[in-house]
């Protein structure tokens, strides 16, 4: 079945409404006008305004109603519609969702599903397109999802709905027009572990969400140059799947992370992180970081595309840990440092 | 890798890098009357005190070997080896993988000329690249020293186990040599060799050198050597399971007689990537570890030749008894001032006398004539050995 990112998205969210009459979805716009990014087009007149809610614009409220819903026995689905807009509801999701399993001696558990937009690419500026599931990730409680193909889009919701726990699930808008083949019988599938996207001896390269296909088109670029590189696609960046990991690395003693967040403080520092405490002994060369350039993303087409993380500067991390020269990124002469 | 070889505490404890020196730190940072926490290191020569600061050696961590305990130069470069110190370290950064790998296999990454990771670092793949001794071929030095420094015994430190020591060590080497003389069908060569050229290069090099770097004509000797079974590959290699197996590099085997009496024969590893400086300083090495049972497993690996040579003490020839499963035994006696006729002329030159003693089975008189040739010859161009 041909279809697109969006497509399977809105599959996911139909099976999810068939299935089970608890769930519900809510949001700003996701009813009659179908969704900011039309992700639940044709949804609200095919389920009705009970089960496919317009709410006000105002995240603290209605992501707290969900998490009320959900205390209350509901499977409420909570869209926001960039995860920049997602800051007006952090208390909410932080301070509630994520600490009352804890804070009632496991007595309350918050089975809400939020979904929500993240990333650039798309021209939408500083506003609308940062990377901030990182900092979710970093919260205990909860479980943070990014689905970067087809298959998870269509499948990873129905498996967080399944949770007793709060689940956030990061959507990249540059991915939502993406296209390709999906099974006809596409349906849920595991939040548990990372997937090797490709396989390779070389060199780790780990991703996840709107990287993912750079990272394999670098893959590919790289193959022709004879480096053969493996392709982790982290899924779930919380908990992070680390056996996955460090089972990669242990064969190819060397890894890159491609992270659209910023450095500082982010997933990929985590990973470094967790790649130097478990897997020290079999590295070969320091990890390798690809990052967005540590600025508000710029609303400038060309701007964007420099601060983001590109092929060329993929392939030149991996030539750096393999020692190569990289001999140009952009037409731009590469000064790695290579003996 | 022989499982059974063990390394003295001692040894092992110097394998933890000193990043920098505490008796370095102490004398920089600290009045003296302060510095009583550390277990004093009882150092006499202020010559060992400023290379352990030159290697950045941890002086209280290192065993001293010498008179009542003294920690001697030659401690301080074992310890700063073993840790890969700055004697033999070079300054390309290693992996941690690799550092890993070197341990575990033997592989000293001193050794490793080129690294092919980032920024030209050694990486694992660098230290898995190294060839490594063949396990299959027999062994029979490495029992030897199995079992002399198995964990739990201080070989220098107790008398009766010294006594012990020794008597094993004949015994070992009785079973080796009877080994040799029954299985191994010896012809044995010699032929004269003037060193008058060699002693003369040794000379005017060493004038200008320093007395750490100064070479032996000994050095030459071995590096003939090798280059001549390099040559001569019938008498570079193994005779296993009825047929002649040569070897694609040398490892030279050179005996060395042990205090207290006994001979071992510990290897100089692919000798012939090694350099006449880098030979030499092997020879000192190994000859140093040897002495102070210090012997590594790296040291042990299975020589495809062995040089004895008697040195200044010895007789004028020697007609060795083959290590088995080696081939060929080459021999070196005194260097002695003897007439010697050359051009219808009669001069005194210093002379010495090589002899090889070959496997009938592997080569025969001509192989083992021009193995003898070629060392002469070499020996009349030393600056280009």
């Amino acid at each position: 079945m041909k279809t697109t990112y969006r497509e399977a998205l809105r599959a996911g969210l139909r099976d999810a409404l068939l299935r089970d009459e608890r769930v519900f979805l809510m949001g700003e716009d996701v009813g009659a006008y179908g969704g900011c990014f039309a992700v639940s087009l044709g949804l609200f007149e095919e389920f009705g305004p009970e089960r496919v809610r317009d709410t006000p614009l105002s995240e603290s409220a209605f992501v707290g109603a969900g998490i009320g819903a959900a205390i209350g026995g509901m499977r409420p689905i909570v869209e926001l519609m960039t995860v920049n807009f997602s800051l007006l509801a952090l208390d909410q999701i932080v301070n509630n969702a994520a600490t009352l399993l804890h804070m009632s001696g496991g007595q309350c558990h918050v089975p809400v599903v939020i979904r929500t937009t993240t990333g650039a690419g798309r021209q939408l500026a500083a506003q609308h397109s940062h990377s901030f599931e990182g900092w979710y990730a970093h919260i205990p409680g909860l479980r943070v999802l990014a689905p970067a193909t087809l298959e998870d889009a269509r499948g990873m919701l129905w498996t967080a709905l399944q949770s007793p726990d709060p689940v956030m699930i990061f959507e990249h808008g540059a991915l939502l027009g993406m296209d390709g083949e999906l099974a006809d019988d596409a349906g849920a599938v595991e939040i548990d572990h990372a997937a090797i996207r490709r396989s390779g001896t070389d060199v780790t390269l780990i991703t996840y969400g709107g990287t993912l296909h750079k990272t394999l088109a670098a893959a590919e670029a790289l193959a022709a140059e004879g480096v053969s590189a493996e392709v982790i696609d982290l899924r779930t960046l919380r908990p992070l799947d680390d056996a996955t990991i460090m089972e990669s690395v242990g064969r190819t003693h060397r890894a890159v992370i491609v992270d659209e967040g910023w450095r500082s403080g982010s997933v990929s520092a985590e990973i470094s992180a967790r790649i130097m405490e478990q897997a020290f002994y079999e590295l070969d060369a320091p990890v390798g970081r690809v990052c967005t350039a540590e600025i508000p993303i710029p609303y400038a087409k060309q701007l964007e595309e420099a601060a983001l993380p590109q092929v060329p500067a993929i392939m030149a991390a991996v030539h750096d840990v393999l020692g190569r020269m990289s001999t140009s990124v952009d037409g731009v002469p590469v000064l790695a440092e290579t003996h | 890798m022989t499982p059974a070889l063990a390394v003295p505490t001692a040894v092992v404890d110097l394998l933890v890098p000193a990043p920098l020196s505490a008796a370095a730190v102490a004398d920089r940072a600290v009045p003296t009357a302060l510095v009583v926490v550390a277990r004093q290191p009882l150092v006499t020569s202020p010559l060992v005190r400023h290379l352990a600061e030159q290697h950045d050696i941890d002086l209280t961590r290192v065993a001293g070997t010498g008179t009542g305990g003294a920690i001697t130069r030659h401690d301080v470069e074992n310890a700063s080896r073993l840790a890969g110190g700055p004697l033999h370290r070079t300054n390309r950064p290693t992996s941690p993988r690799a550092r890993r790998l070197a341990t575990q296999l033997g592989v000293d990454l001193a050794r490793i000329e080129h690294g092919s990771g980032p920024k030209g670092s050694i990486i694992g793949a660098d230290v898995l690249a190294r060839p490594r001794p063949d396990s299959k071929t027999p062994r029979p030095l490495q029992e030897v020293f199995a079992s002399d420094l198995s964990p739990g015994r201080d070989p220098l430190r107790s008398a009766d186990a010294a006594t012990a020591r020794t008597a094993n060590m004949r015994r070992r080497t009785a079973a080796l040599m009877a080994r040799s003389k029954r299985e191994i069908p010896h012809y044995f060569l010699s032929t004269e060799i003037d060193m008058s050229e060699a002693i003369g290069w040794v000379r005017d090099t060493n004038a200008t050198r320093f007395v750490t770097e100064r070479l032996l004509a000994a050095a030459l000797l071995l590096r003939a050597v090798v280059i001549a079974a390099l040559e001569v590959p019938e008498t570079n290699g193994h005779w296993v399971d009825d047929e002649f197996r040569p070897a694609s590099g040398v490892h030279l085997g050179v005996a060395v007689s042990m205090r207290g009496g006994g001979l071992i024969a510990p290897c100089i590893a692919d000798a012939h990537t090694r350099s006449l400086d880098e030979l030499m300083s092997a020879l000192r090495d190994v000859v140093g570890r040897v002495r102070t049972g210090r012997l590594r497993s790296g040291d042990l690996v299975d020589p495809t030749i062995t040089v004895t040579n008697l040195g200044d003490q010895g007789a004028t020839a020697v007609f060795g008894v083959i290590y088995p499963p080696q081939v060929a035994l080459a021999g070196f006696g005194k260097i002695v001032e003897r007439p010697w006729a050359e051009h219808g002329l009669l001069g005194v030159r210093p002379i010495v006398v090589a002899t090889v003693s070959a496997d009938h089975r592997a080569s025969d008189g001509q192989s083992g004539s021009r193995f003898l040739n070629r060392i002469d010859t070499h020996l009349q161009a030393p600056e280009k050995l």
